[in-house]
């Protein structure tokens, strides 16, 4: 089987990225850590986001050690981070987007 | 770090001492491409604008290259009837003590016989630019331009990353590094401005951002698609973070505009967005080679190209280093790709470590070994219509 791996970049971050596909089980963390190992509650696709900690609704999400966008819901630990539960304090629309495929919602070709 | 540079006239050191082929016009391109070609050898590099009516920012890019550090000679190819004067931009050669030399395809009798006569200068400036003098030169003479190009999601982790920590030790080194696409810098204006090192680069980098913010509403498009949210970017400001890390920490000395110079070493931003113009004249960064020819044409000796997903792209007149942050892409295009950021993902080196080894890299390209794409012929460059200020133009607050 194969090592499920994630990148946190700063210490500060809330967020690491996935190195690969992950699915439920431990994840060895990667870069400026403070744990070795995660546990992934749900599926997360590569390239997406890992919630290093509990995220309450409305908290920020750091990573570079920057905010990125809030958390719209409460995130538990382990769980995928992307559209469906952080919005960008900038740009509204991408509050939008499919959270599979980034299409817009908002717009409709006819 | 040490190496033998090529001695100019302006005090700048060349780590390339090339001859440019430039044509002036479309029409008189095949015959500057041709004398290339023919004349077969590494050095030599053909340029040009295609454009028979003619634009300052075009011309001014065009002058940038012939000053450019790298370049020691010249050769001016035009038709004998366009906009753009062959003559002039030799003469500009001239007066930057350089290897200088132009021709009208129409007054030397046409094709062939323009041709013959362009290998023949393009040689004999060959054989007096075996005379350059070489002096030492060090990472505190170089300057350096990154920008990014086909990225995916391992080019904010990595590849990006790792340009930033080189671009601290690179400015720490007295060197000069410059960064550009404010236009990939949308949501970090506080970022930015608290990175200005005085007044006056906090407000140039105020305007710089604002013109782009207004840049990318006029045209309804953030740099930001579909295809990157799917990828895992769930915001622009995240999106912009993974492209401004490139830029390091270190506080900003000062907006440039395309063909600028830095007038001091230290981290400078380049704007390449267009300037207000009632044509609404050109498009920022319509491709990699823009960028690049931008970030050259402030003279910068190497360009740094991260791309995750793997752009073959080179560039004349300054080599491209590629970085990669996806390790796969490097195995998959190892004869593109230079240097492999991947190996911090793969927990094989630290994001210190792997800055190091690229800095090494740069000494090493600076120093005479030659890029993948060097290697390959890759010289792609882009010389468009555009409208842009020579310097950072803020409008004076109404006085009413």
């Amino acid at each position: 089987m194969e090592e499920q791996v994630a990148f946190q970049i700063d210490l500060q971050d809330n967020v690491a990225t996935a190195l690969v596909e992950l699915n439920q089980g431990p994840v060895v963390l990667r870069g400026d850590s403070n744990q070795d190992v995660i546990h992934a509650v749900e599926h997360i696709p590569i390239g997406h986001k890992i919630a290093l900690r509990d995220i309450n609704c409305d908290e920020d999400i750091i990573k570079y050690g920057i905010v990125i966008g809030r958390a719209t819901q409460n995130i538990a630990k382990g769980a995928w981070v992307h559209l469906h539960c952080i919005s960008s304090v900038y740009d509204e629309r991408s509050s939008h987007l499919d959270v599979v495929t980034g299409a817009p919602k908002d717009i409709k070709y006819e | 770090m040490q190496w033998e540079g090529f001695s100019r006239q302006d005090d700048r050191l060349g780590i390339r001492n090339k001859v440019l082929v430039i044509y002036t016009v479309e029409c008189s391109s095949f015959v500057a491409k041709e004398i290339t070609r023919i004349s077969d050898h590494m050095d030599v590099e053909c340029v040009g604008f295609s454009g028979c009516t003619d634009n300052e920012y075009a011309v001014r890019l065009l002058i940038s290259l012939i000053r450019h550090p790298n370049v020691g000679g010249v050769l001016a190819v035009g038709l004998g009837c366009e906009y753009v004067q062959a003559e002039w931009l030799a003469d500009i050669a001239e007066k930057e003590g350089k290897q200088h030399a132009w021709m009208f395809i129409q007054t030397e009798g046409g094709t062939n016989k323009s041709i013959q006569k362009g290998v023949t200068l393009v040689s004999e400036m060959l054989d007096a630019l075996k005379k350059t003098p070489r002096v030492p030169m060090t990472m505190s003479d170089l300057v350096i331009g990154a920008e990014c190009g086909g990225s995916d999601y391992t080019s904010g982790l990595a590849g990006n990353v790792v340009v930033g920590r080189f671009y601290d030790s690179l400015v720490e080194m007295g060197g000069t590094a410059i960064f550009e696409e404010i236009v990939e810098a949308i949501g970090l204006i506080d970022l930015l401005t608290a990175r200005a090192v005085n007044k006056r680069a906090r407000e140039e980098i105020q305007y710089t951002y604002d013109k782009a913010l207004e840049y990318c509403k006029s045209v309804r498009q953030y740099s930001v698609s579909p295809g990157n949210f799917a990828g895992g970017l769930s915001t622009i400001e995240e999106k912009s973070m993974g492209a401004l890390i490139k830029s390091g920490t270190k506080p900003i000395e000062g907006v440039l505009k395309v063909a600028g110079k830095p007038n001091h070493p230290g981290l400078w931003l380049l704007d390449s967005t267009p300037d207000p113009h009632w044509m609404q004249f050109g498009i920022t960064n319509p491709n990699d080679n823009e960028g690049l020819m931008d970030l050259i044409s402030c003279g910068c000796h190497i360009v740094l190209l991260v791309t995750g997903r793997g752009n073959v792209v080179g560039s004349a007149v300054a080599p491209c280093v590629k970085i990669t942050g996806n390790s796969h892409t490097y195995a998959r295009m190892k004869g593109d790709m230079d240097f492999d950021a991947g190996r911090v993902l793969a927990g094989d080196c630290t994001l210190d470590q792997s800055a190091e080894s690229l800095a090494q890299m740069i000494a090493n390209v600076a120093s005479g070994v030659l890029t993948k794409s060097e290697s390959l012929g890759h010289k792609e460059y882009f010389i468009p219509y555009k409208y842009q200020e020579k310097q950072v133009t803020i409008p004076p607050k109404c006085t009413m």
